[in-house]
Order: C-alpha cells, then sequence, then structure tokens
C-alpha cells in the first residue's frame, strides 16, 4: 500500500473540485441547499458513499467483468446509499424529510459513477478512499458555502437558530425569498465559479 | 477474459450479498424509524390543538393532553378504548389504526373499517380530534381537525403533504392556510355539509375557506378529503349529541 497520497484530498477541493470544476452533481446541490443543515447532512451522506463505493470498487476492481461493470457499481452505489438512507430515517428523521427524495438521488449523482469509473476502477483501494472522501469534500465546501449564504439571507438563520436580529427586521430588513429558491443558489454556483476561475487562470478555456 | 459463467455467478453472488446486507440493516433500524414515525404523528395529533412540540417532549405530552383514545366504525360504535393509558374496550389500539388502510375499507363498504378518535383535555376544555387522509395533485395529504365539544366547531387543523408543489398547493401546510379554519364548522341546522375549500370563499360564511391561488387541484382534494372523511364519524358525532 502506498504512502498517505496528501494530494487525492487537496486536489478536489479546489483545482478538479467535482462541482465549480468538473460541474458534476449541481441538481442536488440546488436543491437542498435552502438550509444549513441538510446541506451539511447531504454533504457528509455523499461523501460517505463516494468514500465507500470507491473503496469496494477498488477492492473488486479486477474480479469485475468489464462487460457489466457499470452493473456492478450501481449496484455498490444503490447498496452503500440504501443503507444511509435507512440510517437517516432512523437517526436524523426531520432531517431526512427535508432531503426526501435526493438521498435516493445520490445513486445517480455524477460524482459517484464518475469517480468510480475515472479512478476507482484503476487505482489502488486506500488511494481510491483518499480520492472519495477529497471529492466528497469538494462537493461539501460548495453545498455548506451554499447553505450558509442561502439560509443567512433568505431565512436570516443558521442551522435554524436565528441570526439576524429581531431589530434589523423592525428597521424595514427583509429576508431575501429568492435566496431559498433552486434559481439563486445556481446564480450563486455561477459566482463561485466565476471567482474560483478569476483566482486560477489555468482553469479557464482558450 | 471473463467466461458467460463467470459474469452469471459474479453477478448472482453480488446481488445476493447486497440483499442480505440491506435486510439486516431494514430489519436492525426498523424500531428506531417506527418510533419516528409515531412520534410524527403524535406531534400531528398536538399540532391539531395547537400544542408545540419537539421530538423529545412529544411522547410525554400526547399522554397528558390525550386522555382517551378510541376507535369508532361507520356505525358509529365504539369498538375500542384506551382511557388514561388503559385499554378499557376492545383489544386494537386506536393510534396504531393505519388511517388509509381503514378508508379504503370503508370506501369498499367493508363494515370492520374503523379510525381512532382522540380526546384532548386542555386547560379543562374537550376537544375531539379526527385524522384525515386524501389526494392532493401529485400525492397523499393528510391531517387532523380539532373539534370543540360541540362536535362542530373546528378549533384547530393541521394539514401536511407529501410531495405538492412548494409555493402553491403546498401552502395548505403553512400556518396561514390552516389558521382560516378555526370557528369553520361543518354542521348546518344538524346537516352535514362539511366545509369547501373555494376561490374567493365568503369569510363569513362557516362552511366555506379561501382556497390557495395557483394550487386549485391541492385546495379541491383538501374539500374532497373534509367531506369523505368525515362522513365516516357523522354516525358517531350523532351518537353522542344525543
Amino acid at each position: 500500500m502506498a504512502g498517505f497520497n496528501f494530494k487525492l484530498i487537496k486536489n478536489p477541493l479546489s483545482k478538479e473540485n467535482p462541482i465549480t470544476v468538473q460541474v458534476l452533481g449541481i441538481c442536488s446541490a440546488l436543491a437542498v441547499t435552502a438550509k444549513l443543515q441538510p446541506a451539511v447532512v447531504m454533504a457528509i451522506s455523499v461523501t460517505v458513499v463516494v468514500a465507500f463505493s470507491n473503496l469496494i470498487i477498488s477492492y473488486l476492481r479486477n474480479t469485475i467483468p468489464p462487460r457489466i461493470r457499470i452493473i456492478v457499481q450501481l449496484v455498490i452505489v444503490s447498496l452503500l446509499v440504501i443503507l444511509v438512507d435507512q440510517v437517516l430515517k432512523a437517526f436524523v428523521y426531520d432531517v431526512s424529510k427535508q432531503l426526501s427524495v435526493f438521498v435516493g438521488l445520490i445513486i445517480t449523482n455524477c460524482i459517484v459513477m464518475g469517480r468510480l469509473e475515472a479512478f476507482a476502477m484503476s487505482n489502488k483501494p486506500f488511494d481510491s478512499f483518499l480520492d472519495g472522501i477529497g471529492n466528497g469534500l469538494g462537493y461539501a465546501v460548495i453545498l455548506i458555502t451554499l447553505g450558509v449564504v442561502r439560509e443567512l439571507f433568505g431565512s436570516g438563520s443558521l442551522w435554524g437558530y436565528q441570526i439576524i436580529p429581531d431589530s434589523f427586521y423592525e428597521m424595514g430588513y427583509q429576508n431575501n425569498s429568492l435566496m431559498i429558491m433552486p434559481p439563486m443558489a445556481l446564480i450563486l454556483v455561477g459566482i463561485i465559479i466565476w471567482v474560483h476561475r478569476a483566482r486560477n487562470k489555468d482553469l479557464c478555456e482558450k | 477474459m471473463f467466461s458467460n459463467r463467470y459474469i452469471f455467478i459474479y453477478a448472482t453472488v453480488l446481488v445476493i450479498v447486497s440483499a442480505a446486507i440491506l435486510t439486516l440493516a431494514s430489519v436492525g433500524l426498523k424500531p428506531y424509524q417506527d418510533k419516528n414515525i409515531r412520534v410524527e404523528k403524535m406531534q400531528q395529533l398536538l399540532g391539531a390543538v395547537g400544542i408545540q412540540s419537539t421530538p423529545k417532549d412529544a411522547e410525554e405530552l400526547f399522554q397528558k393532553y390525550f386522555v382517551e383514545q378510541h376507535a369508532v366504525n361507520a356505525k358509529g360504535e365504539i369498538v375500542a378504548s384506551i382511557v388514561n393509558g388503559k385499554q378499557t374496550a376492545g383489544t386494537i389500539s386506536p393510534f396504531g389504526l393505519d388511517t388509509k388502510k381503514q378508508l379504503a375499507l370503508y370506501k369498499a363498504n367493508d363494515a370492520s373499517a374503523s379510525l381512532p378518535i382522540y380526546i384532548c383535555m386542555k386547560d379543562g376544555k374537550k376537544s375531539y380530534v379526527v385524522p384525515v387522509m386524501g389526494n392532493g395533485l401529485w400525492g397523499p395529504i393528510w391531517g387532523n381537525l380539532a373539534f370543540s365539544e360541540d362536535l362542530n366547531t373546528i378549533v384547530g387543523v393541521n394539514f401536511d403533504h407529501k410531495g405538492e408543489t412548494p409555493g402553491l398547493g403546498a401552502e395548505i401546510a403553512t400556518l396561514d392556510f390552516q389558521n382560516q379554519f378555526k370557528g369553520k364548522q361543518i354542521f348546518d341546522n344538524d346537516n352535514f355539509t362539511s366545509i369547501k375549500v373555494m376561490k374567493r370563499a365568503d369569510k363569513a360564511n362557516p362552511h366555506q375557506v379561501d382556497a390557495v391561488s395557483g394550487g386549485t387541484i391541492t385546495s379541491n382534494g383538501v374539500s374532497e378529503m373534509l367531506k369523505s372523511c368525515l362522513q365516516f364519524y357523522i354516525p358517531y358525532f350523532n351518537s353522542l349529541k344525543k
């Protein structure tokens, strides 16, 4: 087993970020980030699924018949997603209700299948596991950023606790209800991509 | 290269192992999930009578305020009762009745259909709470209605839905919509008239409530749900009034 390859975790956080650079997993990033709590739970769920599906597929990679490899990957991913869904239903029921179908839709999250095909099928288990954690965290960073901005300006709270004091509202301040709608999440993702590319010129296409 | 035989065996083993793991997880986590569903049901019943609860204290508050639970059939007879936590009649738990299943039996004219009614004592006032269930635009909608002691005037309601359109049909789950029901009546001179959710409702009319704009089908679903579910309880209400 090779040593701890720190790059595998660091790269997806910025230069190879699954959302802002690879533009994967946008759907769930728009859907579950109106509040911070579901965004965090979703981020953890995706990280767990990517990391462990990468690990398992990487262990199996030499035994998987190429003709049915996508099906095998799907079975493993579905298995993990259903497990995560069951655990959420048992222990964080309110959040699992808010996330509703999006937990199930992790199965079709491009990040998961993308990492399996691009990395786990041709790399060692431990490296694949790290790659999964890295990509999960890259997804998490964006989700949490969106969750913080949208909940703070859309509902005036964070993690369900009111942040913007009542006195602001009395002075005429209002929550921006566009923030809790999906289009605003897309606009925010756009802004993040813009800032990210402005600071990393090498990411810009010619 | 892999032979067909290998592929078949590989796929079979993989699927069986996965299924076994999922079965174990499902069986192991079931008690926790059932408890969450129970607690949510209690919270909704408490919500109908205007008691705020958290998942932690819902069970305690439910026991405190909901002193009696009965299961009644379509003829208005009590088939099971739990009073102050003790089974005083019948053997089934009214709380455990599956509203959806029982309504289906009722619609099929099955005499064994029974639905729960909860009696809440709060600040010396008695109220009757009944569950309702119906269809919205995209899926099921359900709720609880709390009646005052006259079994006619509504003191509180709550509605919830599986997947109505956010901002339109989903508005039925908001307090603004639900508060309109307070003080409405389901009987007009002893005739059951239910409450209609409609456009340009007359606020003074005790049988009309303003519909959700842009949520016509969901609103109609609420009307239909109230009418068909309350119908079931009318014989029981009448027997109490005598």
